[in-house]
């Protein structure tokens, strides 16, 4: 690793990893009429718009790619493997560090698990606050995808524009949670803090002031022949390819496939409203833009109508065993102070048995999947990652693009490497 | 000893135009962070100094104290060598750029008449040099690329040179139908000949008005200076800093300068051929002093860069020079044509 | 006050360029000399690598390279050098009439041929 490349360095045949490179011959050309050698680049893992720590070996004839080999695992922390040590209500921290761009959207998918695992149905007032908040981060989630996607395109404008709105949604997290990036909101049994009546206001006055956003937005985007031709037609995958590389989430519904975790299995309060699921038609990167735009305008839709039937009651269950006891009550409650004890220590002790429960994340389908050996951790913890599962396909859908499409193509699956690599 | 005399003029003119250059460079690279800043809802500069007023000097003097680092691959003569290939047109392009009219004769006892003029030279060929400097300038890009020995920086030169080669085609015809009206090379000529008032500038005067190719020269403009949407050789996202990913330092500091005198040579360019360099749109205004209808007219004009950078993304390689070849230059040829024969039936 | 002088002649004209290109490469030099005395030398092997994102270069960036516009590159040529023939027209244009108008004109469609059979022969297409 130390050594100096020189200009007489070969065109070495292994990288760092010891792994084998494709060495093209100037022989396997096919039909190559003249010599011309391909230029093995390195792109990532230190690039400005590999979106963290993917790198990706591109195999180029001029600036056009003939093979596009993702190489992961520069942000790999062992979390399934972390999580194999921990309570089960512990493991909602790691998830936060999942896909950190939309924190509460991993609690959500795992807490779902945990649940399924135990069978426990949550109080209906938990059930529409988790949905309102699944769908702000599902919100702010886009909005970074849309401003990082534009960024990597070159309109840098837009980037600062979306993250205004975030910003106001990251403030709505903080005042509800505490947090403003990791928020461990989700509990199994329920959530940690009810929505307030001061951040209900803050969630009108944001729902009543977004569409005018999400237009100036577009007024820079979508008329914009620069950004149609950089857009459409660009990393094209038919719905046959997307369903059978298991692409989900945005990703497959724009190339037409109705599949909506959401739709497909209803779960929190998703059934009690009304709402899209936005389909594209070509499947191309400006078809994947509009549905997540689309997906932004359904999700304050499906925010506001639960914020009017927001039932009253409890944000969580309160039985022995799967939630702390409240904590005024440890206070001055002998019995709940052992209670107390006893969850931090022992923890949520489920039934044996496994169980694969998936959570529509902006990305796609996050999965969690639990086998539990009856102990108070999991005996194994897997989780399928959507940002994962995607970059399966990027080779196919990177072929005969152009360099400056390769960002295009790392932004339109909107790839979150914490998640990637776990 | 008068030619003394005014070969010390002529010395102080260029070292005003320089130093009057370098500083125009500084504070519109603070002058760009802040207007993006205000399109963009947020402050820009605001540390060093007021309201980050010190921002460019504290960026030099940082540039200035860096390492400069020469990769172990680089051929280390051309490398050395690009930035200041790069610098030197864009600085010398200055000398025949006009800011105002009329010279000022002085009788010095000893000595004899010193003429201070408004430019640093006349020529009579004055759009043919720029146009000829501003393709010298794409060689120090495309050296300086090669001869990084990075592959980041091999891919910004070569973008720079299908650049080069896709507009400055346009950039040249555009200008031609303004030379069939003046009559002229000589861009004092060309800014003499558009007194009187906004009517009479080019870009709005009979027989045909070159709003066009306006239009053409800025698109152009913008794509000869590397900027957004056509700042290909040193994308960011794409390239991380193509052609000076491998530069740091003063040399890195050299190819900013560069492009930011460019971007002003290009601005000065556009002023003088089609918005009558320093005359006031209305004859009535002609009390205010030339030069700042002059530099009025120049700000616009990197207003416009700036405005364009923060609105449009970037184009694709194949799309740019698609562009150039199919878009720009059957316009500019229509142009010309349109206007000669225009201009043909005007004169009789 | 010799003739030679006179700010007319064509010395005088281009004398100030040479003078200004002096000047600006002595700024260019000047100022690298002086950074390279007062700026930091801390050398690490890594530091002087090729750049390629924080892995070491696959291979060497000095390679034959399909430079897809070579065409593209040639035909500029071409055509750069019929614009130079423009300008001496446009130049004199009030002087030679309807002459140089139409002789222009052939011109300009000769060129137009020429680009027309580049574009429909798809040498104007990127790949």
């Amino acid at each position: 690793m130390n050594h100096v490349p020189t200009p007489t360095t070969k065109r070495s045949s292994t990288d760092e990893f010891g792994v084998i490179e494709h060495v093209p011959d100037a022989n396997d050309g096919d039909a190559a009429v003249l010599r011309t050698e391909e230029l093995l680049l390195n792109m990532g893992p230190q690039h400005p718009s590999t979106h963290g720590v993917l790198r990706v070996v591109l195999d180029l004839e001029g600036e056009r790619i003939l093979k596009a080999t993702p190489h992961l695992g520069y942000l790999h922390r062992g979390t399934e493997k972390l999580a194999e040590g921990k309570t089960y209500q512990q493991i909602v921290t790691l998830t936060d560090r999942l896909d950190y761009v939309c924190a509460m959207t991993n609690n959500f998918a795992y807490v779902r698990a945990v649940e399924k695992l135990l069978g426990v149905q949550v109080p209906p007032r938990a059930e529409y606050v988790r949905t309102i908040v699944a769908e702000l981060q599902r919100i702010s989630g886009h909005l970074f995808w849309l401003g990082t996607q534009a960024l990597d395109i070159g309109a840098m404008t837009v980037f600062f524009y979306t993250f205004r709105e975030r910003e106001i949604l990251i403030e709505l997290f903080e005042k509800l949670c505490g947090a403003r990036l990791t928020y461990s909101y989700y509990k199994v049994g329920g959530v940690s803090d009810d929505l307030t009546p001061d951040i209900i206001a803050a969630l009108r006055a944001f729902l009543k002031a977004f569409p005018d956003k999400i237009i100036e937005y577009n007024t820079l985007l979508e008329t914009n022949r620069i950004w149609l031709a950089r857009t459409k037609g660009v990393a094209v995958i038919s719905a046959e390819d997307a369903v059978s590389y298991s692409l989900t989430g945005p990703t497959l519904r724009g190339s037409g496939v109705n599949y909506d975790v959401r739709k497909a299995e209803p779960y929190a309060a998703y059934a009690d409203v009304e709402w899209d699921v936005p389909l594209g038609k070509n499947g191309d990167t400006y078809d994947r833009y509009y549905i997540r735009l689309e997906e932004i305008r359904q999700s304050a839709r499906i925010v506001s109508q639960c914020l009017d039937k927001l039932p009253e009651g409890p944000v969580s269950i309160d039985v022995p065993g799967i939630t702390f006891p409240a904590k005024e009550r440890v206070m001055v409650d002998m019995e709940s102070l052992i209670h107390h004890f006893k969850m931090a220590c022992e923890g949520i002790r489920p039934p044996k048995g496994e169980i694969y429960c998936a959570t529509e994340a902006p990305k796609g389908e996050l999965g969690f999947y639990i086998n539990s050996d009856g102990g108070n951790h999991p005996y194994r913890l897997k989780i399928r990652s959507p940002s994962f599962v995607h970059l399966g396909a990027f080779d196919h859908m990177a072929r005969g693009y152009l360099i400056a499409d390769i960002v295009t193509i790392f932004g339109t699956y909107d790839v979150v490497m914490g998640e990637c690599d776990r | 000893m008068e030619a003394i005399g005014q070969l010390v003029v002529i010395l102080g003119t260029i070292g005003v135009v320089m130093v009057t250059v370098l500083l125009h460079v500084a504070y519109l690279t603070y002058l760009e962070r802040k207007v993006l800043g205000w399109m963009q809802d947020r402050m820009g500069p605001m540390e060093v100094g007021y309201h980050g007023l010190l921002q460019p000097l504290a960026d030099g003097l940082k540039l200035f104290m860096k390492e400069d680092i020469i990769p172990s691959g680089a051929n280390k003569i051309i490398f050395s060598l690009a930035p200041i290939l790069s610098l030197i047109p864009a600085l010398i392009g200055f000398a025949v750029v006009p800011w105002g009219d009329g010279q000022l004769t002085i009788p010095l006892p000893w000595i004899g008449d010193v003429t201070f003029r408004p430019f640093v030279t006349d020529l009579n060929i004055g759009i043919l040099y720029v146009l000829a400097l501003s393709s010298v300038g794409a060689y120090g890009v495309l050296l300086g690329g090669w001869a990084s020995n990075s592959k980041y920086s091999l891919l910004g030169g070569l973008r720079s040179a299908a650049q080069v080669i896709s507009y400055e085609l346009a950039l040249g015809m555009s200008l031609v139908g303004v030379l069939l009206m003046a009559g002229s090379l000589s861009l004092v000529k060309i800014a003499q000949a558009q007194a009187g008032g906004f009517w009479h500038w080019y870009a709005f005067a009979l027989p045909f008005p070159q709003i066009v190719a306006l239009v053409l020269y800025g698109i152009a403009a913008v794509a000869e200076t590397n900027r957004l949407p056509f700042d290909l050789p040193e994308a960011e996202s794409e390239l991380v800093a193509g052609f000076f990913t491998e530069y740091s330092g003063m040399r890195f500091a050299f190819f900013f300068l560069a492009e930011y005198a460019n971007m002003i040579l290009v601005s000065c360019i556009a002023t003088i051929v089609f918005l009558g360099g320093w005359h006031a749109p209305f004859p009535f205004l002609d009390f205010v002093p030339g030069i700042i209808w002059f530099l009025l007219k120049v700000y616009v004009f990197l207003f416009g860069f700036f405005w364009i950078r923060a609105t449009l993304p970037r184009l694709r390689y194949d799309q740019l020079m698609t562009f150039g070849w199919k878009v720009m230059i059957p316009l500019v040829l229509a142009n010309i044509v349109i206007t000669s024969i225009a201009q043909y039936f005007w004169m009789n | 006050m010799t003739a030679s002088l006179e700010f007319s002649t064509y010395l005088f004209h281009y004398a100030p360029i040479v003078v200004f290109i002096a000047i600006a490469a002595a700024f260019g030099v000047g100022t690298l000399v002086l950074s390279y005395v007062v700026h930091p030398r801390i050398f690490s092997s890594e530091k002087l690598s090729a750049y390629e994102c924080g892995s070491e270069p696959i291979s060497d960036a000095r390679m034959p390279f399909p430079v897809r516009y070579y065409i593209i590159a040639m035909l500029f040529v071409i055509f750069d050098v019929e614009l130079v023939f423009l300008y001496p027209w446009a130049v004199a244009f009030d002087k030679i009439g309807l002459f140089g108008l139409i002789e222009m004109i052939i011109f300009i469609a000769l060129f137009v041929a020429g680009y027309a059979y580049a574009w429909r022969k798809g040498a104007l297409e990127w790949d």
